[in-house]
């Protein structure tokens, strides 16, 4: 319309290109102001964790570094103190990332099947079900902290890496249940009648035809799932001991158990290396997550 | 010889809503059945019923001699082509066409041998590496029916196969289906809701509505002595004209007599010893009216009429006209010398006519 507007107007096409290139400026000034806005906390975090605690103390909070050093890295990564212990992150990682990886797997394929049995086979009370378990989505997790130490007690799995395995597998089958249905929904159900013509059953159906379908909505449920389960603090709080801590709940206490000092460039790379895995995740299958939001109302 | 397909005292009901009202329905080997109505009729809720889809609420279901009413679909011995056509998307032409029979666990030699008969007889071998989204409409379409054939199955099942396709498309599918059928005289059911496609296919034609069968037949049957006025009106393009008129006896045969608006009364004589009440709805396809002198035959009458309206088809002129308060359509040549507004004569092929009584005024 604006086009239309310039051809039919020649006169005035002049005056409306400077007002157009005026706003163009205001805009991205507005953009480029946001941007910094929010990039100032990583910028902050980045440079202080290559500052020596010496210039932390003299300089100012948004200097560029003096004299680069990887000490404080090098420090949260293998010498940091978590309470007594002086191990630094990389134990912990590995204990986040022995959590995350199972329960993004399991609740991913739980929920698939799932969404499969809630979209294409319906059953007496499905619905019914199905809102129950979105209720599971919406219910604020520190309800169930302590009938789920209980049953967490019963199954011999307390203070378990596979305890929190099973924690949050559970807990995020609701979310997991939610996408893969609503992705699958869109699949027409003559798709399932020939197969079963075809001679397949429930699972062949489901491996065959359904999986393949859903790479846009795995990499959505990975992202989510991979995000909640690593960035999680209170069941990675309440469900651990010493030893199965996940990062998350270590880096808490390499921040809050130190004694004198407060050595803020080991905790700001502390807190780097504890986001790291979320970021990567992000960039590398970022432009899928998106594509996977929008898939379920394109044709697949 | 044995029906390939027997259905018996059939009942289908969702609830306590009654979707299918005692089907009664069998084909011999070779048959060419189609289900037709309008939506909603259950025609394909009946094909689902054969396939095994939907499970029944009563009566059986024998296939090929063989009681099916509680068997799995795949077991019938059946094949189906869907309306959408229900290609695994992810699979390439070949795996779609294959699919079946590795779930079977035929050998990788017999599928290869297969689908390459398959492939030939349809056309399609350029497209066995293709995936379904590549395809156009039209080569889905013989993607589906190759997936059917390959089975070589007792039934072939087609779920109004031909109605996301384009006209002109549609009807090259539509012989094509036909063609198929003739050389590998299969069995098969076939349901549409177009009356044209029913007419053309079929060895047997279904007509329901409502859950019910109004009336089975051949084709000829169908479109020559319908069974019901809902029949008489759905068979046919344009439709039967459908003209109330009054009856009275006249020797061994029938005067009938159509009111008109602003003239005297149509007068036709029927000579057929038929037996008719007093009033009647009398039934007459567009191709049973003719210009004067275009028709012959015992039973031709001809009388002269208002045309209110010409519309010109191409190979046809259809010519409306008032008669018993209904627009009476007449089928003529294209080179008729009718003229809206003027008087003409036309004439009437009593033979041809089919009656039924009128319909009870509700409400």
């Amino acid at each position: 319309m604006t086009d239309a507007t310039i051809h039919s107007r020649p006169s005035r096409s002049t005056s409306s290109r400077a007002g157009r290139i005026a706003l163009r400026t205001l805009l991205y000034v507005f953009l480029i102001g946001f941007a910094l806005f929010y990039l100032m906390p990583l910028f902050v975090m980045l440079t202080t964790s290559l500052k020596s605690l010496d210039e932390i103390r003299t300089g100012s909070l948004v200097a560029l570094p003096r004299d680069v050093t990887f000490e404080a890295w090098r420090t949260a990564w293998s010498g940091a103190c978590t309470g007594i212990r002086c191990e630094g992150l990389k134990p912990y990682l590995l204990n986040s990332l022995m959590i995350a990886i199972p329960g993004v797997a399991l609740s991913t394929l739980f929920g698939a099947m799932n969404g499969y049995v809630f979209a294409q086979w319906k059953f007496r009370g499905a619905n019914v079900l199905f809102a129950l378990l979105l209720f599971g989505c919406f219910i604020p997790f520190q309800v169930v902290l302590l009938p789920m130490a209980r049953v967490l007690g019963i199954l011999n799995l307390a203070g378990t890496i596979p305890g929190l395995i099973f924690v949050h597998t559970v807990y995020g089958l609701g979310f997991t249940t939610l996408f893969f249905r609503n992705y699958y929904v869109t699949i027409p159900m003559e798709l399932v009648r020939a197969a079963k013509i075809d001679g397949a059953g429930f699972f062949r159906i489901f491996w065959s035809i359904f999986l393949p379908l859903s790479l846009p909505i795995i990499v959505v449920t990975v992202i989510w799932q991979f995000t909640q389960i690593w960035n999680d603090f209170l069941f990675g709080v309440s469900f651990s001991q010493a030893g199965t801590q996940p990062v998350t709940v270590a880096l808490n206490n390499i921040v809050n158990s130190t004694t004198g000092v407060k050595e803020y460039n080991v905790d700001m790379a502390a807190a780097i290396l504890a986001a790291l895995p979320t970021l990567l995740v992000y960039v590398v299958a970022g432009k899928y997550f998106i594509r996977g939001l929008t898939a379920g109302s394109v044709k697949g | 010889m044995a029906p390939i397909l027997d259905i018996k005292n059939l009942y289908k009901s969702y609830g306590a809503t009654e979707i299918l009202k005692d089907i009664n329905v069998a084909i011999e080997p070779g048959d060419f059945l189609v289900l037709v109505g309008p939506s909603g009729c259950g025609k394909s809720t009946l094909l689902n019923c054969i396939a095994g889809l939907e499970p029944i609420s009563g009566g059986a279901i024998h296939i090929n001699g063989k009681d099916m009413t509680d068997v799995s679909p795949k077991d019938r011995d059946i094949a189906m082509v869907f309306q959408s056509y229900a290609l695994y998307p992810t699979m390439t032409v070949a795996k779609n066409i294959t699919f079946g029979m590795k779930v079977r666990g035929v050998d990788a030699a017999t599928q290869a041998a297969k689908l390459a008969e398959v492939a030939a007889q349809l056309q399609i071998e350029p497209l066995l590496n293709r995936r379904p989204g590549q395809l156009s409409g039209g080569q889905r379409q013989r993607v589906a029916m190759g997936r059917a054939l390959v089975r070589d199955p007792a039934l072939f099942l087609f779920d109004e196969p031909l109605s996301n396709l384009d006209a002109k498309l549609r009807v090259e599918m539509r012989t094509e289906i036909k063609k198929l059928h003739h050389n590998l005289g299969a069995s098969m059911v076939y349901v549409t809701h177009d009356q044209i496609e029913a007419m053309t296919l079929a060895t047997k034609i279904v007509v329901m509505k409502g859950g019910v069968i109004q009336q089975i037949g051949t084709p000829a049957e169908i479109y020559n002595t319908p069974a019901n006025l809902f029949v008489a009106d759905f068979m046919g393009s344009p439709a039967m004209n459908l003209i109330p008129a009054r009856v009275q006896q006249n020797g061994t045969g029938h005067r009938i007599e159509i009111q008109r608006v602003d003239a005297e009364p149509l007068v036709l004589e029927d000579h057929r010893p038929l037996n008719l009440p007093g009033n009647v709805i009398m039934g007459l396809r567009p191709e049973d009216i003719a210009e004067a002198g275009f028709r012959a035959g015992a039973e031709v009458q001809e009388a002269t009429c208002l045309v209110d309206m010409v519309e010109p088809a191409g190979a046809d002129t259809y010519v409306v006209s008032q008669l018993g308060g209904k627009q009476v359509t007449a089928r003529l040549h294209a080179e008729t010398s009718a003229r809206a507004g003027q008087p003409m004569v036309m004439a009437f092929d009593l033979a041809k006519v089919s009656y039924f009584a009128p319909r009870r005024v509700s409400g």
